[in-house]
């Protein structure tokens, strides 16, 4: 306990850091996995820190005194978008008394704008749940958005540091080569689980739903935002059945409690597994690519 | 397709092997071609199974694409709208565009005295501003309608307007009017019009966003509850990795603990420094110090049919901390707060009263709380309070007066707990011990507080 407070000391320390001397450009990253890929694109000549990791809840945030220093630095700022941050970017974007990187200027990018949205409701109230206007904002979990964002995001880079212009032109066509590549890769992997009925806690994985043809058939919040409720886990009991022949897996992110999917999985049978949801959220899961490995290879062992 | 482009692979590859060479000494040169060859062989037909793999994915996602275009197309097609009413409609949105965001929160509550909360006051801390006990029975609190946008891109305006009953009568206050920059260079920001002074932790906080129903006895006591007014705030953050923000405010001064707008309409101004932090990834700080001052010409307080009137100045002294822990920093499941506050007022001036010729008052009082929340689930939440407050004896023409302690300090003690349903809805149950006034009173209150519409992101 003692040695893990000090590692996290430690690491707190060394996150304060600059990780290069030379470093151009200070990029805020809302979710770790937009900070990878500032990583990935902007290599030696960006220095990079991360609001939130991946055992946090990204809906709810607190907007802490770090941040708010932490954006008043920052040349760029990159976020989800779609209201994924509502709760406290707004309030972190106020504070931070930061010109460059207020909305609609060149060091405030929102990847969700660059991405088809699923799930875009044609109307809201608040009776649905945390509903956002502009549809479901995982969209990280679907890697054809991250090629998408990467693009947008290599162009914005060169615009706002010409000075290395050819060098992220060139990482970024590196990484598109890449990740074309490992694409094709988990798409020949990921074939036998078209078709896997899926319960996850929140909906979280919608894009990766779709692009693997996984059909959702349910999940544990009753509405989108609101914790599992007694009476709505029953309800899905009766309706996957004992033998849980109604659903192939359960799946919940690491910052998501347990005890749900464990009161499901222990009734029905069906069994139950954590997916890393962004970077960090596992141990292999230590890069944008590791992501997408570790989150087919669970999803292929708990479905053989 | 695969096997063609096979064969046209082979047919570069093949003449390639034959080469002429002289004898022995290339034997080695010979079998070391031979393995590269071997070797390209298998990268190539790795790569060109690697190709017609995709080629195949890339069919299906067209096949799939024209399947789902055509889908798409139906579906448009059945519901297709009059011309004319489109053209309406668009209008119509064009009109509305730029309408702020909009959210109004709802409050209710119920409260319940041991004593007549008319009664109440502290002895030795006459009350101003909106200090008093809250109604007895049900009753509604403020209902307060939020308002705010963008006014282009260098300024962002802010309304909060509470609809209150006073006296069966509904009225409409302007508790918020400000406009604030959003482009100063180096730091720095400029609020102007009517807000929440950034003294202390919790005078900047509107009421919905408070951990208890009421406000802690020494905000009631010196600050009138919470401070506002009218006037002038820059804040300067440091472009530091920790968290440096300075503000100093100009203000007019017309409210409690100012009063009367002295100095012509300049008659109070605050400074405040806050800093704060991350411990690990589980806990984060903020502490802070403020200094408010402020001139009284007139100051009324006290009981309403017979109020005392301060003539001097006031300085209060705030300094508060803040400590906010979540495993992993993960707030939703669960977390704990800590909070506390110390204020330090000084009057220098003198009072009068019916009672009492204008007398002079130099007089130091003080006054802390300290809180604690603790969030075990991700919808309930439980909280304790306690605070006290202090006074210097005053001089012997006050003895028997509002402002005459009695010996006493002042002391309560509050329980709390909470539900919330969704981060816009909370229902709360909170019980007081309360030993600021003459006589003991156990106090009981239900309250409940609701948002609709847009609604800002919390401070920390």
């Amino acid at each position: 306990m003692k040695n893990r407070i000090v590692t996290a000391m430690v690491l707190c320390f060394a996150m304060q850091l600059p990780l290069n001397a030379a470093a151009a450009l200070r990029i805020f990253a809302c979710e770790p996995e937009w900070g990878a890929l500032a990583h990935e694109l902007g290599g030696k000549w960006v220095k990079v820190s991360v609001a939130t990791n991946a055992l946090q809840d990204p809906h709810y945030l607190e907007a802490r005194p770090s941040l708010i220093s932490k954006m008043r630095r920052a040349d760029l700022v990159i976020c989800t978008g779609s209201q994924l941050e509502i709760g406290w970017l707004p309030m972190l974007l106020t504070k931070a008394n930061n010109p460059r990187v207020q909305p609609g200027s060149p060091g405030y990018f929102e990847a969700g704008n660059f991405v088809q949205h699923l799930e875009v409701p044609i109307s809201v109230d608040r009776s649905q749940g945390d509903v956002h206007p502009q549809g479901n904002p995982h969209i990280q979990t679907d890697p054809r958005n991250i090629l998408l964002v990467a693009r947008a995001l290599g162009e914005r880079l060169v615009s706002l540091d010409s000075d290395h212009a050819g060098d992220y032109r060139s990482r970024l066509k590196q990484f598109i080569t890449d990740w074309n590549a490992a694409l094709v890769k988990w798409e020949a992997e990921a074939r036998p689980l078209r078709g896997k009925r899926v319960v996850s806690h929140h909906k979280s994985w919608v894009y990766l739903e779709n692009w693997l043809g996984l059909e959702l058939v349910g999940t544990l919040e009753p509405v989108p935002g609101i914790p599992p409720t007694a009476s709505h886990l029953s309800e899905l009991l009766a309706r996957l059945g004992d033998d849980g022949s109604g659903a192939d897996f359960i799946i919940r992110s690491p910052y998501q409690s347990s005890k749900p999917s464990d009161w499901l999985s222990q009734r029905t049978g069906i069994p139950e597994l954590m997916l890393p949801f962004t970077v960090g959220g596992s141990k292999q899961a230590d890069d944008l690519y590791g992501l997408f490995d570790d989150t087919i290879k669970r999803l292929l062992e708990i479905s053989k | 397709m695969g096997n063609k482009r096979r064969v046209i692979l082979w047919a570069v590859i093949l003449p390639l092997s034959f080469p002429v060479w002289s004898q022995d000494q290339q034997a080695n040169e010979i079998d070391a071609l031979r393995s590269e060859l071997v070797q390209l062989r298998v990268d190539y037909e790795e790569r060109i199974k690697n190709l017609e793999h995709r080629l195949d994915l890339a069919e299906q996602k067209a096949e799939q694409a024209t399947m789902e275009a055509a889908q798409a197309t139906l579906a448009v097609r059945e519901p297709a709208p009059a011309p004319a009413v489109v053209a309406e409609r668009s209008v119509a949105v064009a009109g509305n565009a730029f309408n702020p965001a909009l959210g109004v929160i709802f409050q209710g509550q119920a409260w319940a005295y041991d004593k007549n909360p008319e009664d109440y006051y502290i002895p030795g801390f006459p009350l101003g501003g909106e200090a008093g006990l809250a109604p007895e029975g049900l009753g509604l609190a403020e209902t307060e309608i939020n308002i705010n946008a963008n006014v282009d891109d260098k300024f962002t305006a802010w309304l909060t307007v509470p609809l209150v009953l006073d006296d069966g009568k509904a009225g409409v206050e302007i508790e918020e009017a400000w406009v604030e920059t959003l482009k100063l260079p180096a730091g720095l920001s400029l609020r102007m019009g009517r807000f929440f002074s950034n003294i202390g932790y919790l005078n900047s906080r509107h009421a919905h966003t408070w951990d208890f129903a009421d406000q802690p006895l020494a905000y009631r006591a010196f600050l009138g509850s919470q401070y506002l007014d009218d006037g002038l705030q820059i804040r300067w953050l440091a472009p530091t990795d920790f968290y440096l923000e300075l503000s100093g405010e100009l203000l007019r001064g017309d409210r409690y603990p100012a009063g009367g707008a002295a100095n012509s309409g300049f008659g109070s101004y605050t400074l405040a420094a806050h800093t704060g932090g991350d411990i690990g990834f589980s806990s984060s700080w903020l502490s802070g110090l403020s200094w408010l001052h402020g001139k009284s010409d007139g100051r009324e307080s006290g009981p309403g049919n017979d109020p005392l009137v301060f003539f001097g100045d006031t300085d209060i002294l705030i300094a508060d901390f803040v400590w906010k822990w979540a495993p992993n920093g993960n707030s939703r499941q669960r977390n704990f707060k800590f909070q506390a506050e110390y204020l330090l007022r000084r009057e220098d001036g003198e009072y009068v009263s019916s009672a009492t010729l204008p007398s002079p008052w130099k007089t130091d009082q003080q006054g802390w709380y300290a809180q604690a929340i603790y969030q075990p689930w991700p919808r309930g939440r439980i909280g304790a309070r306690i605070e006290r407050l202090s006074s210097d004896k005053p001089l012997p023409v006050f003895t028997g007066t509002v402002l005459d302690p009695q010996g006493e300090n002042p002391t309560r003690f509050s329980l709390m707990v909470d539900w919330s349903n969704s981060e816009f809805s909370r229902l709360r149950l909170q019980y007081n011990q309360d030993k600021s006034g003459v006589e003991t009173d156990h106090q009981f209150a239900l309250q409940y507080i609701y948002s609709i519409g847009a609604h800002g992101a919390h401070t920390f």
